[in-house]
């Protein structure tokens, strides 16, 4: 080695000359056998030579204060006179114990706490420095880690109930790793692939490699990656491109942005790699702009690449280049459409067109064009390094290797959870999960969001693969995987997707346009009083409701792209699994699960009231009475059933049925 | 108030694609949004101008977009996350709430400028949901009650740094 691992500090630190940089990149690619070298695992940190602190610093992990919690390790260190490394990291996926905390001392294993506020930092450390480690709820375990002592009847990470099911390949060193350093990812095995992939590999055997492999467009759609690039190579053309789809528009999910967050340089890598095979020498990455940090931590990756020659004129010598760029989306659901995104990376409306042709045809300026997904790409560096077969062999026969699927709402573990292809929704909800907190019955889970639908508790065993989700009418999507409880109204929940979506409708085909704002329309009768209604208001809404079914296959088999095609999705699943919810709320004109205000009554327990009057205050229509320190009452010719006074009270004494 | 756009102001801006293509125009209009807080009228014209393009075509992406404003950016900026596992955690309530303090509905800046208020789609922090974000500083797990004294503290200390 040329280069010790503190001098190859990445290629922001001015001090590092990119020659040196690109010498490090070229030694380290030349020779497998240098992976086990002292500075390649002081890298990788199986091996530190003074306290070295971690913290998950991805986004979710700083709105969890984990900027505090760094400031109080380094407070700490000064207050203690104590020498340490405190590095920040991506995210390891367990949202939940944010702000992560780990430790690692020199000779001993890494210690894993969460979450760990500021005002927790001190007791924890200095238990650890004094040979303990306290092993009350904020443990979460220690990492694997031959060679070093481990930490007795201390258990280890890899069995902590929301790790030990996963099968981590895209989130493999999330969380980890430094995501500013390019040394640490090429430590840990990066741009092996690709300099392989280069050697080894024409273009055409990598097209062959990644169908035989199996693997299928990670953002929804599933169709054969092998394949899309085997007909954009077979496009004549001298100027072809690759899009890198990171538009997560999705409400409810979240793993690209981890994984920008995490690895960026492995999506860089993937990207080099699909480049290679489809014969692009140009590449754009389209962001959302909703994600500045994860567009930050790859724009440092791309300049990084670029002065270590991975990418740029002549990727890793090999005389083939490749330039990357980023593009911002603006905030519009649609684009994640890839003919619309296509119109937004050219600067216009994010309008989809009708294909044929297909952007592989014809996509960015007219050129032929790849659209693949973040964690498409991100499967690549697992894909070519491991092998076809390998890839294969994990997940079902239909759908091979993992998915990403980010765990929210109503489960106790929520995070990032990257399973084999073929787990049981179950699996990821209970074991994982840990199931629904504050002993609630389980309802619903909602996959695929807008485009999706949701599996009820019967059909909980079902396995995550392309076919056999669209069976129960749910999909993969990009992998959102929303847990909703017994207090979720699933009348409410599709409202909420069918507003998402009409707001969203570009406003190009009329089904879309037009027919998803009447879907809504309907849904919003359902769950509002009909203190409104005149003459034969009440039943125009029958008439409607009957319609809604029909409305919808008419949206599905007539709209122009995707998104209009799958908007009634949601509507269709909650209506095949819950039927009787939206009959309670059609006929009996009340929500079972509390969620639609306006169909609640409203009253005032006398007992507990103590005639404070906050909930008259709120009020917006004065329909509650009373005098100060005596009980209020509610008059229901007036009460508009907003709920105000029910937050207002902070007493309990607002009572709704 | 409203600040003049010279199309000189724009220059900096501009400079930096000198093809002046369309597929220029979005990182344009971002970038102004990102140095004015919001895109004027002016600055439309402008950019139409540069870009040698319709005014009709940059005000039809610019409102097409979501992320773009029209309206000045209050000094206390609220975005409220309304994604999916946030609506199963009772967004709705938090921004009804704000609503209701800041006294103007999502997408407005109150007349004296002191907030505005806006609506996303996602931030991707599900896992702590509900997100608000107060000046580009995201905050998890937020109550209604919770997001409204966030929003005053952050005025607060608004007005104390106009004071110092």
């Amino acid at each position: 080695m040329t280069l010790e691992p503190h001098a190859a500090h990445g290629a922001h630190h001015a001090h590092v000359s990119d020659r040196a940089l690109a010498s490090f990149v070229t030694e380290v690619l030349a020779d497998p056998a240098t992976h086990e070298s002292p500075a390649l695992r002081s890298l990788r940190r199986e091996h530190v030579a003074r306290p070295t602190f971690f913290i998950g610093a991805g986004t979710c992990g700083l709105g969890a204060g984990a900027r505090d919690t760094r400031d109080a390790v380094r407070v700490f260190l000064q207050k203690s006179r104590l020498e340490g490394d405190v590095v920040e990291v991506g995210c390891i996926g367990l949202c939940s114990a944010e702000p992560i905390l780990d430790v690692q001392l020199p000779g001993r294993t890494r210690l894993s706490f969460g979450p760990v506020r500021k005002d927790e930092v001190e007791e924890i450390l200095d238990a650890v420095m004094w040979g303990t480690v306290p092993t009350d709820g904020r443990l979460l375990g220690q990492h694997d880690q031959p060679g070093l002592i481990p930490w007795d009847g201390i258990p280890r990470l890899a069995d902590h109930p929301f790790f030990a099911p996963q099968t981590r390949w895209v989130l493999e060193s999330c969380g980890l790793s430094d995501p500013d350093r390019l040394d640490e990812y090429l430590a840990r095995g990066g741009y092996r692939a690709l300099a392989k992939a280069l050697r080894e590999h024409t273009p055409e055997a990598l097209c062959d490699m990644v169908l035989e492999a199996g693997l299928r467009g990670r953002g929804g759609g599933g169709f054969p990656t092998g394949k899309k690039w085997a007909f954009a190579r077979a496009t004549p053309g001298t100027q072809k491109y690759l899009i890198c789809n990171a538009d997560e528009g999705d409400p409810g999910a979240f793993m690209d942005r981890a994984v920008i967050e995490g690895d960026p340089h492995r999506l860089v890598e993937g990207m080099a790699i699909a480049a290679y095979a489809i014969g692009a020498t140009k590449a754009y990455i389209y962001i959302r702009a909703e994600y500045p940090l994860a567009i930050a931590r790859l724009r440092r990756a791309l300049h990084q690449a670029e002065a270590a020659g991975i990418l740029g004129d002549d990727v890793l010598g090999s005389g083939f280049p490749l330039h990357i760029a980023i593009k911002q989306g603006a905030g519009a659901f649609v684009c994640g459409e890839e003919t619309a995104l296509i119109h937004s990376v050219m600067g216009r409306r994010g309008m989809p067109r009708p294909r044929p042709p297909f952007p592989v045809t014809s996509g960015l300026f007219d050129k032929p064009t790849v659209i693949n997904n973040v964690e498409t790409l991100a499967n690549l560096p697992t894909l070519v390094g491991r092998g076809a077969a390998a890839f294969a062999a994990v997940g079902t026969d239909g759908s091979a290797g993992t998915k990403v699927f980010a765990l929210s709402g109503d489960v106790a573990r929520t995070g990032l959870v990257e399973v084999a292809m073929g787990t049981s929704v179950r699996d990821i909800v209970f074991a994982i999960g840990g199931g629904v907190p504050d002993g609630k019955a389980f309802k619903a889970a909602q996959m695929g969001g807008p485009s999706g639908g949701c599996i009820p508790a019967q059909h909980l065993d079902i396995q995550v693969d392309y076919a056999s989700l669209q069976e129960v009418g749910a999909m993969m999507g990009s992998g959102g995987l929303v847990v909703m409880d017994e207090d979720t109204c699933m009348v409410d929940v599709a409202r909420f997707f069918m507003d998402f979506i009409q707001r969203e409708s570009c406003g190009k085909c009329i089904p879309c346009r037009e027919g998803t704002r009447r879907m809504l329309e309907i849904l919003d009768r359902i769950t509002k009083s009909r203190r409104d209604e005149t003459g034969s208001d009440a039943l125009k809404r029958f008439r409607r409701v009957m319609y809604l079914e029909r409305l919808a296959e008419v949206i599905k088999e007539t709209s122009l792209c995707g998104l209009g095609q799958s908007a009634p999705n949601p509507v269709l699943s909650a209506l095949r699994w819950f039927r009787d919810e939206y009959e309670v709320h059609v006929f009996e004109r009340r929500c079972p699960a509390h969620v639609c205000t306006e169909l609640l009554t409203y009253t005032i327990d006398a007992e507990a009231c103590k005639g404070c009057g906050l909930c008259a205050k709120e009020c917006p229509t004065g329909a509650i009475t009373g005098e100060r320190k005596k009980p209020y009452k509610i008059r229901a010719d007036k009460c508009i059933g907003c709920g105000n006074c029910l937050t207002a009270c902070r007493l309990d004494a607002v009572q709704a049925a | 108030m409203v600040v003049a756009h010279r199309s000189s102001d724009l220059d900096p801006i501009v400079a930096r694609y000198p093809d002046r293509r369309r597929e220029h125009l979005i990182p344009v209009l971002q970038e102004i949004q990102e140095r004015d807080g919001y895109l004027s009228r002016d600055a439309m014209k402008a950019v139409a101008r540069a870009l040698e393009l319709p005014v009709s075509k940059v005000y039809g992406v610019a409102t097409f977009y979501n992320q773009f404003r029209f309206e000045p950016r209050g000094k206390v900026h609220c975005q409220v996350c309304r994604g999916t596992a946030c609506h199963v955690k009772g967004s709705a309530q938090v921004l009804d709430t704000l609503e209701r303090a800041i006294g103007v509905p999502a997408g407005h800046t109150t007349r004296d400028g002191l907030y505005s208020l806006e609506v996303v789609a996602c931030m991707g922090a599900c896992g702590l949901a509900p997100v608000v974000t107060i000046n580009d500083e995201v905050h998890a797990l937020v109550s209604p009650d919770g997001a409204k004294r966030l929003a005053r503290v952050a005025a607060k200390k608004e007005s104390h740094r106009h004071d110092a």
